[in-house]
């Protein structure tokens, strides 16, 4: 990375670091995911009222993960806000006159704001494991093991790559409020099971937020055609990739060719 | 790095210190726009504007609103792509200067700062993408007398306040070329005469000013050459003097009790006569010793003879009212 590309990525740390919605918004999704996943570890620590087979199906790894699809929404927020606030406050303009290339300063803009949600999905998704093996007591699982491990990485994967699409989408809609409006309710729905209605399956599978529930175990039981999509880990990673390459694209060719 | 001489510099109370960071440059910069166009659409808002800026001298942008003023300006910071022609700062497209902030400084619109960041961070990470030292963001901060409210929000500020930071923005680079549009709105009288005074300090270093305004009466205080433009045409190029001169007619007043016979002695002697709305005469082409001498040679009672030189408002409206007439009849935007 040349100095002056370096420099960009400092200039849009100091932006993100220097307003407080970065501070809200990132406290927002760990207070809710911690919190969250801590009760849905309490209700899950005595499953004697379900049925011998839900018993025996059941996967620790739900409770433990699951808090993190209403998180991701405080976290999507923050995404959009990096890149939407410069065309809501009218920043945009002081920004490409200080760096006039424009694919350096979307570069530097988009690097900065994923190291952020990096990290903020590091901090978040650890201590919402912690959190939910305190709940669920006798039934936690410990950090180890290749399946606990992988989700848990997962979680922090599909947490970042949901933010760098954001940052893509606000390039592209140019608005925080139209692209968390098209962003919150694409995921909320998402997860609260539009994934499952067959016909829709069809398509909606392939929503990033379905391939992150694959990534976090959270589409029931494993070869389970009934629930989970038709996609395995893997591929919830290429879907994941492939989602977060368009997102990217767009926005750039949306700011490469429009007036500032 | 190399390492600049930092030269301390009073030019009275209106430039309190401000130090450079880069070497005091005796020859400044030229802006050239050649030929430029902007169309959105079908409606042109620049139409083959040339004009150059030069070094040394304040130089007044002027144009009705809605001339192209801040379309021309976002095209010499290529923020908006040009349909036509371009604008080279010293032979350089302004991407392509290392370093923009430290060539160029510009003030656009004002409310350009994020309301939930405070001006010490506005500044620090605008000094940051051009390798700006810190030190110099406490150096602008105080030159536009901002020092005390750094820390604060600057959704918070007056107009005026702001436009304070944009000034900042604009100086933090020390650069040898300064695009203001409308940097006098908001500001306080005192804030116009020491933001006046300051561009003027500026020039005479030796550095290139392109300062804006729809408002004739500032650039007679502001300016010493002037671009003028209307409907996206450049209209004049030429010096504040020069262009009253060329635009305005000076007149004398004459007021007599005897307006017939005044009118016949004049007219007889070769001077164009128009009638003053309040009963007076209007002579042109004469001046007022003249005048004076020819009413007394025929024993006319004259109250008053009076030069009567049109303003820069009325010199800027004579010039534009043709372009804005037509504006109005075409009803185009």
């Amino acid at each position: 990375m040349s100095a002056t590309a370096g420099r960009a990525v400092v200039a849009e740390w100091t932006k993100i670091r220097s307003v407080r919605s970065t501070a809200w918004t990132l406290l927002l999704a760990l207070v809710l995911s911690v919190g969250l996943g801590y009760a849905l570890g309490r209700t899950f620590r005595d499953i004697s009222g379900l049925s011998r087979e839900q018993q025996e199906a059941f996967d620790p790894l739900y409770p433990t993960f699951y808090s993190l699809m209403l998180g991701q929404l405080a976290l999507v927020a923050f995404a959009v806000l990096v890149v939407s606030s410069e065309y809501t406050s009218g920043t945009i303009r002081a920004s490409l006159a200080a760096v006039p290339w424009r694919g350096r300063f979307y570069g530097a803009k988009v690097l900065a704001g994923t190291l952020v949600a990096a990290a903020a999905a590091l901090v978040t998704v650890t201590a919402t494991f912690y959190a939910a093996q305190a709940g669920l007591g006798p039934r936690a699982v410990s950090l180890g093991g290749d399946r606990v491990v992988f989700a848990a990485v997962g979680a922090c994967f599909y947490l970042t790559l949901i933010c760098v699409i954001a940052m893509g989408v606000a390039a592209m809609l140019r608005s925080s409020a139209l692209s968390l409006a098209i962003l919150l309710p694409l995921l909320f729905l998402g997860s609260q099971g539009l994934g499952n209605v067959p016909k829709v399956k069809t398509v909606t599978q392939y929503l990033p937020d379905q391939a992150g529930m694959v990534l976090m175990h959270l589409t029931g039981p494993a070869d389970d055609p009934r629930f989970g999509p038709e996609y395995g880990q893997w591929g919830a990673v290429g879907i994941l990739v492939l989602w977060t390459a368009a997102a990217l694209v767009g926005g750039y060719l949306v700011l490469r060719r429009r007036d500032a | 790095m190399p390492v600049w001489p930092i030269h301390f510099r009073r030019h009275g109370d209106d430039f309190r210190g401000l130090t450079t960071i880069g070497p005091v440059l005796s020859v400044g910069r030229v802006i050239e726009v050649c030929e430029l166009s902007k169309r959105y659409g079908p409606t042109v808002a620049v139409d083959g504007l040339s004009f150059t800026v030069r070094p040394g001298q304040v130089t007044g942008f002027l144009g009705p609103n809605g001339a192209g003023k801040s379309t021309t300006m976002r095209m010499i910071l290529d923020l908006d792509r040009p349909s036509g022609g371009q604008v080279l700062i010293d032979g350089v497209r302004y991407r392509d200067l290392s370093e923009p902030l430290r060539h160029v400084g510009s003030l656009l619109e004002a409310k350009a700062v994020h309301g939930g960041r405070s001006a010490y961070h506005h500044l620090l990470w605008l000094a940051q993408t051009n390798g700006i030292p810190g030190a110099r963001v406490r150096k602008v901060l105080d030159l536009v007398g901002l020092e005390g409210v750094a820390r604060r929000r600057a959704g918070g500020f007056s107009l005026g306040m702001t436009q304070r930071l944009g000034l900042a923005a604009a100086l933090l680079g020390d650069p040898p070329v300064l695009l203001l549009d409308e940097p006098l709105n908001g500001l306080d009288p005192e804030g116009i005469q020491w933001l006046r005074n300051l561009l003027r300090d500026l020039a005479r270093e030796g550095r290139t000013v392109l300062l804006s305004s729809h408002l004739m009466s500032e650039m007679a205080l502001s300016a010493e050459h002037l671009v003028v433009i209307a409907r996206g045409r450049l209209l004049a190029d030429t010096t504040v003097s020069d262009f009253i001169e060329a635009n305005s007619s000076s007149y004398v007043r004459v007021v007599t009790p005897e307006p017939e016979r005044m009118r016949d002695v004049l007219t007889a002697a070769g001077i164009r006569l128009t009638d003053g709305p309040d009963g007076s005469l209007h002579a042109y082409g004469a001046g007022a010793v003249r005048i004076g001498e020819l009413a007394s040679a025929d024993d006319l009672t004259v109250h008053e003879v009076s030069t009567q030189s049109a303003s820069l408002e009325e010199a800027f409206m004579s010039l534009t009212g043709d372009v804005l007439d037509y504006r109005t009849e075409g009803g185009q935007r």
